[in-house]
């Protein structure tokens, strides 16, 4: 499977050239190095998500709530910003994190011990979520002249060249890289996935690793509240609006298979700059929204279709001579 | 059993002649003939991938066969879909029985071709009415308006056939029904079948056992890797020549147990007890004994078994390791205990298939094959390739996926797992269980070394040869409870059956 997926993620790093080529035949501009690394730093907080959302559909479950975990973490850190203008920017980060993480606590609890599907407890929770917000903040806006200066200005702090927002990003795919590869909960995380009933006998606790991978994707949600909220500077009810779709739609086009456990942090990266590319690209290429959003479609679909074809057995060898023939 | 009239020169209902069928790269049939005669039981043998299965699905019009014809009273038929093979009265009944569980008995006997009102509507009353005929005309008790869900294995069966029925089937494939029934049930089949031939129907029965098929087929056709051997009458063959025919080689059924040195008790269990599933379980191993827990199906040994490693809990009850009480609350404290169960369903419950192969080995024993959580790589490896090659796994690297490999090579990957964790005690839950007469006695062979080498096994099966050839003592289990313990003179078919049957010693005497 391994070289599968390294083919299938060669795949997609290959369809982004060439969607960068196509680009650059109309607006070469577009493919300047510093317009790509503007293009990865808005694509950053969708990268983050992802990466958590990879988590939650290798286990087999899926987190609909990160965009309004996303928003009411976000609005939580606006509001303490104009409460207390002081704040240092990590007390904030770390609230931010622990904020993001127990509301990750909730849906994995909620899927663990009590059984709930989890496309029905995250449902419920994403709207209860953006009901907290609405209820916390009246319904009303945080605009950029509320809140501090260091509050807006630490996502776009420039280090060696890069946003402190893109570096976060690498951050967190370098983090899961390791966490997904080289530790044991990153194995229990495939194994759950893979084979949810082979894994109980293993010793491995299911719903633990459920509630495990909500957790992360909760947390990272929350850090990408904060980021989204001081990059904008603006915090209201409907930020994020639907980017759980977003996300799932990344992970899907990196090849993270929604029947659990078949997935990489590299796929889920290079789904969510797919995206990324195709919203940055189009409308300096003065193709409609409206296309925009039938192309994300598209690349989806194509995505499963690829997917699906691929874990499509090759029949068995069933006569001698064709196992010799191999 | 009645075996007269087949002397007569009777013409098959159904006859396929130099079928071929070809996947990309695999010759899966490579021109094989099959004969159906009308009130026949004709037995299909071969070992795994012999190709049974798919010429079940070229006859029930599921696959269509590249070369060859199908012949239907003489007459050439093909069958593009399964609805085609339907109407021409061609019905498989299914190791897995393909019901639709949400829906009532009537209904499910009649999906497909339900009767009419005037209006088009379905006509329930008639439907259940006429499902209440079938039923009885094979003896079923079955209430046509019970969900499916809330009946029992056996009787899903008899749904099944009564469907058959229904659609007035001239040819019934039976894949494996009895395999998991139990030893009342499956009489009933017997019986079923019996009703069958004496409605004419043609029967093509499909059995991994022999003395099942010596039971109630009348002819048998053999298949080798997707070639036709032989066929003739059952009366005509015996048992060896059979397996010879299956496997083109003479194969010995003798199971390879050696008189086992016991050792020290390995494991006591006193007076476990589940609410609901079992009660009073008690029993002691000793280090390399073979323990037979032998039982009818729904006797509560897996059951057991589960809480005896943590997945359920025990209401009351003490496990001991040595001298040490332990108390196991999850599987992962079992394998610490060093008790690890090889689960019934491999397939489901065994490989994770798309994680190489030494990901699986290595799953169980991550504690020793990682510091503070972060996994040791060369360990790993190490690990893997020592229990791989012990096992004599053919793979072309630890690296491939556990799916690429065969049936064979994964159950390997997953008895690797499971030795990897250096166990003092092995739980197999029928461990051959619809495997080939060849890999059988593999996995034998396998066991008699694992408690030669002083590892002590827990054999849980409905086979009774396997547990007379393999146990050294066998617990026999009845409804939750010890029925019997049995060792020596005292271990045989007949106290095995009687045990698990619950017939009294006065009575049987």
């Amino acid at each position: 499977m391994n070289a599968l997926l390294k083919s299938r993620e060669s795949i997609l790093v290959g369809a982004i050239l060439a969607l960068l080529v196509l680009i650059a035949t109309r607006f070469a501009g577009f493919v300047a190095p510093a317009n790509l690394a503007a293009v990865f730093n808005d694509t950053s907080p969708l990268i983050i998500l992802a990466l958590g959302q990879m988590v939650v559909i290798l286990t087999r479950c899926i987190d609909l709530s990160v965009a309004a975990n996303l928003a009411l973490t976000g609005m939580v850190c606006a509001m303490l910003n104009v409460a207390y203008p002081d704040l240092p920017i990590i007390v904030i980060l770390m609230l931010a994190l622990a904020l993001g993480a127990i509301m990750g606590t909730v849906n994995g609890l909620l899927v663990w011990k009590l059984d709930i599907p989890p496309i029905v407890v995250t449902l419920g929770t994403m709207t209860i979520y953006r009901g907290i917000i609405f209820l916390i903040s009246d319904g009303k806006w945080v605009n950029a002249h509320e809140m501090s200066p260091a509050f807006t200005a630490f996502p776009r702090a420039a280090l060696l060249g890069l946003p402190v927002l893109s570096w976060v990003a690498i951050a967190v795919i370098i983090v899961m890289a390791v966490v997904m590869a080289r530790t044991t909960l990153g194995r229990s995380f495939y194994a759950v996935g893979g084979n949810p009933h082979a894994a109980v006998y293993t010793g491995i606790n299911v719903g633990k690793a459920q509630f495990r991978a909500f957790v992360i994707s909760g947390t990272l949600a929350g850090l990408a509240g904060y980021l989204w909220v001081a990059r904008y500077a603006v915090a209201y009810v409907d930020i994020a609006g639907g980017f759980e779709l977003d996300v799932v739609a990344a992970c899907v086009i990196g090849g993270i298979s929604i029947a659990g456990g078949i997935g990489t942090v590299g796929g889920a990266v290079l789904g969510a700059l797919f995206l990324g590319v195709i919203k940055n690209a189009l409308p300096v290429v003065d193709i409609s929204p409206f296309w925009q959003l039938a192309i994300s479609g598209a690349a989806i679909i194509i995505a499963v279709v690829f997917n699906a074809r691929a874990d499509h057995s090759k029949g068995r060898v069933i006569l001698k001579s064709a196992e010799h023939a191999q | 059993m009645a075996r007269t009239g087949l002397a007569d020169p009777m013409q098959p209902v159904l006859r396929l002649d130099g079928i071929v069928k070809q996947f990309p790269g695999v010759r899966a049939l490579d021109g094989v003939q099959l004969a159906l005669y009308p009130g026949q039981v004709t037995a299909l043998i071969g070992e795994n991938g012999a190709g049974k299965s798919t010429i079940v699905k070229t006859l029930t019009g599921i696959y269509q066969p590249d070369e060859g014809q199908i012949l239907l009273d003489g007459q050439p038929v093909r069958f593009p879909t399964a609805q085609a093979a339907g109407d021409a009265g061609i019905t498989a009944i299914h190791q897995e029985t393909v019901l639709f569980d949400e829906l009532s008995v009537a209904e499910n006997i009649f999906i497909g071709h339900a009767p009419r009102t005037r209006f088009g509507l379905i006509d329930k009353a008639e439907m259940r009415r006429r499902a209440r005929e079938i039923l009885d005309s094979i003896g079923a008790t079955i209430d046509p308006d019970v969900r499916l869900r809330d009946l029992g294995i056996a009787s899903k069966h008899l749904v099944a056939i009564s469907r058959a029925l229904s659609i007035d089937a001239r040819v019934v494939i039976m894949d494996e029904p009895t395999a998991a029934l139990s030893h009342k049930e499956i009489e009933e089949l017997y019986e079923l079948v019996e009703t069958l031939k004496a409605q004419g129907k043609a029967i093509l029965f499909i059995s991994h056992k022999f003395d099942e098929i010596f039971r109630i087929a009348d002819r048998y056709t053999v298949f080798r890797d997707g070639q036709f051997v032989g066929e003739g009458l059952m009366a005509d063959v015996t048992e060896g020549e059979l397996v010879q025919m299956m496997v083109g080689r003479s194969v010995d059924q003798i199971f390879p147990k050696r008189k086992a040195v016991l050792g020290n008790p390995v494991l006591q269990v006193v007076g476990y007890s589940h609410p609901t599933e079992f009660d009073s379980i008690g029993f002691t191993l000793r280090r390399g004994e073979i323990l037979g827990f032998y039982g009818l199906v729904g006797a509560g040994r897996s059951e057991f078994m589960q809480s005896l490693i943590g997945i359920t809990k025990p209401s009351k009850g003490v496990c001991k390791m040595g001298d040490d009480i332990v108390i196991i609350r999850s599987p992962a404290e079992a394998i610490e205990a060093g008790i690890v169960y090889v689960p019934e369903d491999r397939g489901k419950q065994g490989a994770i298939t798309a994680m190489p192969i030494f990901q699986n080995v290595t799953l169980p024993s991550l504690g020793k094959t990682s510091r503070n959580g972060f996994l040791q790589m060369a360990e790993e490896f190490k690990l893997a390739r020592e229990y791989t090659q012990r096992l004599d796994l053919r793979a072309a690297s630890l690296d491939v996926p556990v799916g690429s490999l065969s049936g064979g090579n994964q159950q390997k990957v997953v008895i690797a797992k499971w030795l990897a964790t250096q166990p003092k005690v092995i739980i197999l839950d029928e461990p051959t269980k619809g495997i080939d007469i060849g890999s059988k006695a593999a996995v034998h062979d396998f066991m008699s070394e694992l408690a030669a080498q002083g590892l002590s096994v827990i054999m849980v099966s409905s086979e009774i040869p396997e547990i007379m050839g393999m146990s050294d003592r066998a617990i026999v289990m009845r409804e939750g409870r010890i029925a019997a313990e049995l060792e020596g003179d005292d271990l045989s078919p007949e106290t095995l059956v009687r045990h698990a049957a619950g017939i009294t010693s006065e009575a049987a005497a």
